[in-house]
């Protein structure tokens, strides 16, 4: 998942569909992100290129809606409903994902396993 | 309105015009009463009570020396060295004592007050105690035994010095430096149309901070101008078209009437008003005006300065040719007298400029270099009212209002009015707030600093 920046970034994505869960007055997605293009991308224990300011998923809570739709510790968010996730703030992040009149959540994800299961069905 | 009775006011009217024609002499203060209208006459008390000797008051320390000089000279002990020094000492003490007290008690006056200046007269009171207590011991101890001993009178008379030095000293610290140290703010307040300032004073009585706020009210407050306070008549005139009030049945109309005239203020609160619409429009609208006008005439000036320019030394010009600041200033005045006259118009300050000021501003200006933009400064803004032409606008006559007696000293809470014709200034005091200070140490190799760890947000 290197970038060089200004060309535009290839990866391989899983698409992933999130049915949000109501608990009181919030819906919840049931996992945490952390990142952004103002955190420091030197503590992100996910990435493989320490210069990514992009956004990670760092905790999926047990049975919550995103674990039963497939999302995985360590997943780099590329988009969420169709709004890009790899230049955005931490806190626009947070915004496009807990929009209170979406119920479902569409994103693309990517992560190091893909690349490689790719990588290796092309070789063989 | 008020149910109360209405609150004495003490109103006298002080006037700020010259003393009273007598000048108080200050020679050895002798026994003589002042040659000016006498007491009932309160401002005159003022001065009195500033130098006021009762006609029995004895007089200080030359004649406790020269007493005995004069009566039982031949018996008395030869006094050599120690004499001679205290003499010398009286006389540079008495010399200090006569300046200081013409410094603090006898000086023309900057304002004639209503009312006795209390210290003031606390402190006459007490150098006139002193002296004559001097004077008693004096004729019991020494003219009536005929003491011999010259050197005991004349350290009598050095004692009754310092004394009074220190009766000085004390009359400095009350009536000078007590006021200094800030221990109130007042906030004055021009009623008619509503500029305010703040001022911190120390304890004075009424009406010396009375006087003080006149004092700052002259440079600080912007002119009054009658003509700027009235809503333009177009907002005002559709107000109320009155509601009429029909008492169906009722035998006493009397105690209806507020409730009527409560009944019809609040009716009219609820219709809609568009009255605030028309006056912001009315009030961009002369903004613009304004603006365009003042373009107009900072450009005129800027291009009238341009045409005159300061003769320097070596240049040799045709004597018809040089000009005094004078003709300088009236020949370029031509050139932007009709922009200034409009501006003038336009903000409504052409009661305050007459062309002769204008002039003699402009010719000032001229003798002192002055960019355009400073000759401009006195008409782009309203300035204080002591800069205006003095006849005109700097009225001496002003009128204290107070419900408290106006010697008292200010206390928190304290309201005064200062009356003129047209306008009054409300004075309010408040108390300034008792400060607590902590201190906090902060070591200089303590500000340190990290990354902030990657923030996690669940969502």
């Amino acid at each position: 998942m290197a970038f060089v920046p200004g060309q535009p970034v290839t990866a391989v994505v899983q698409r992933i569909e999130i049915h949000k869960l109501r608990q009181g007055d919030n819906l919840i997605l049931g996992f945490s992100i952390g990142g952004g293009i103002d955190q420091d991308p030197t503590q992100n224990p996910f990435s493989e290129d320490k210069t990514d300011k992009g956004i990670y998923v760092t905790r999926v809570t047990e049975g919550g809606p995103a674990e039963v739709a497939g999302l995985q510790i360590g997943d780099k968010i590329m988009q969420v409903n169709g709004w890009d996730m790899t230049m955005v703030t931490h806190d626009q992040a947070r915004k496009r994902l807990t929009k209170r009149n979406e119920e479902v959540v569409r994103l693309l994800v990517t992560r190091q396993s893909l690349q490689k299961a790719v990588q290796q069905s092309m070789l063989s | 309105m008020t149910s109360r009775a209405s609150p004495r006011t003490w109103r006298t009217a002080p006037t700020w015009t010259a003393p009273a024609t007598w000048v108080w002499p200050w020679a050895w203060p002798w026994p003589s009463w002042p040659s000016s209208p006498p007491w009932p006459s309160s401002s005159s008390r003022s001065c009195c009570g500033g130098g006021s000797w009762s006609p029995a008051a004895p007089p200080p320390p030359p004649p406790l020396l020269l007493l005995p000089q004069l009566l039982w000279r031949e018996e008395l002990e030869p006094c050599g060295t120690p004499c001679e020094g205290l003499f010398i000492s009286v006389a540079f003490k008495l010399l200090i004592l006569l300046l200081g007290s013409w410094a603090l008690f006898f000086r023309r006056p900057k304002a004639f007050f209503p009312r006795v200046f209390v210290f003031r007269a606390l402190l006459m009171v007490l150098v006139f105690l002193l002296v004559v207590s001097y004077w008693l011991f004096y004729g019991v101890r020494i003219l009536d035994s005929r003491d011999r001993n010259y050197r005991a009178v004349v350290q009598f008379a050095v004692s009754l010095v310092d004394a009074l030095l220190f009766v000085h000293y004390l009359a400095v610290v009350l009536l000078e430096l007590r006021q200094l140290q800030p221990q109130f703010t007042l906030k004055a307040v021009r009623s008619a149309d509503g500029p305010s300032r703040f001022y911190n004073v120390g304890h004075l009585s009424i009406q010396r901070a009375a006087v003080w706020i006149l004092e700052n009210y002259y440079h600080d407050f912007p002119v009054y101008n009658p003509a700027l306070l009235n809503l333009p008549k177009s907002v005002l005139s559709k107000k109320m078209s009155g509601f009429k009030v029909y008492s169906l049945g009722e035998e006493n109309s009397t105690n209806n009437s507020t409730g009527q005239s409560r009944a019809v203020i609040a009716a009219a609160a609820r219709r809609r008003d568009n009255s605030h619409n028309e006056f912001y429009y009315e009030e961009a609208e002369h903004e613009r005006r304004v603006r365009k006008r003042r373009a107009r005439l900072v450009v005129a000036v800027e291009e009238a300065f341009t045409h005159i320019k300061r003769l320097q030394e070596e240049e040799q010009k045709n004597p018809r040719e040089i000009m005094d600041p004078r003709e300088a200033a009236q020949a370029i005045f031509a050139s932007m007298a009709r922009a200034m006259q409009k501006y003038l118009r336009t903000t409504k300050q052409q009661p305050y400029h007459t062309m002769e000021s204008i002039l003699q501003h402009l010719e000032f200006c001229i003798t002192h270099d002055m960019t355009p933009k400073a000759f401009l400064e006195r008409y782009l803004t309203a300035g204080p009212t002591i800069q205006y032409h003095k006849d005109r606008w700097l009225a001496k006559q002003w009128t204290l209002v107070s419900e408290e007696p106006v010697t008292n000293g200010l206390k928190d809470g304290v309201v005064f009015v200062l009356k003129r014709q047209d306008f009054s200034l409300v004075v309010s005091t408040k108390k300034i707030p008792f400060f607590k200070l902590s201190e906090e140490f902060v070591d200089p190799k303590s500000h340190k600093f990290i990354m902030r760890l990657q923030s996690e947000t669940s969502v």
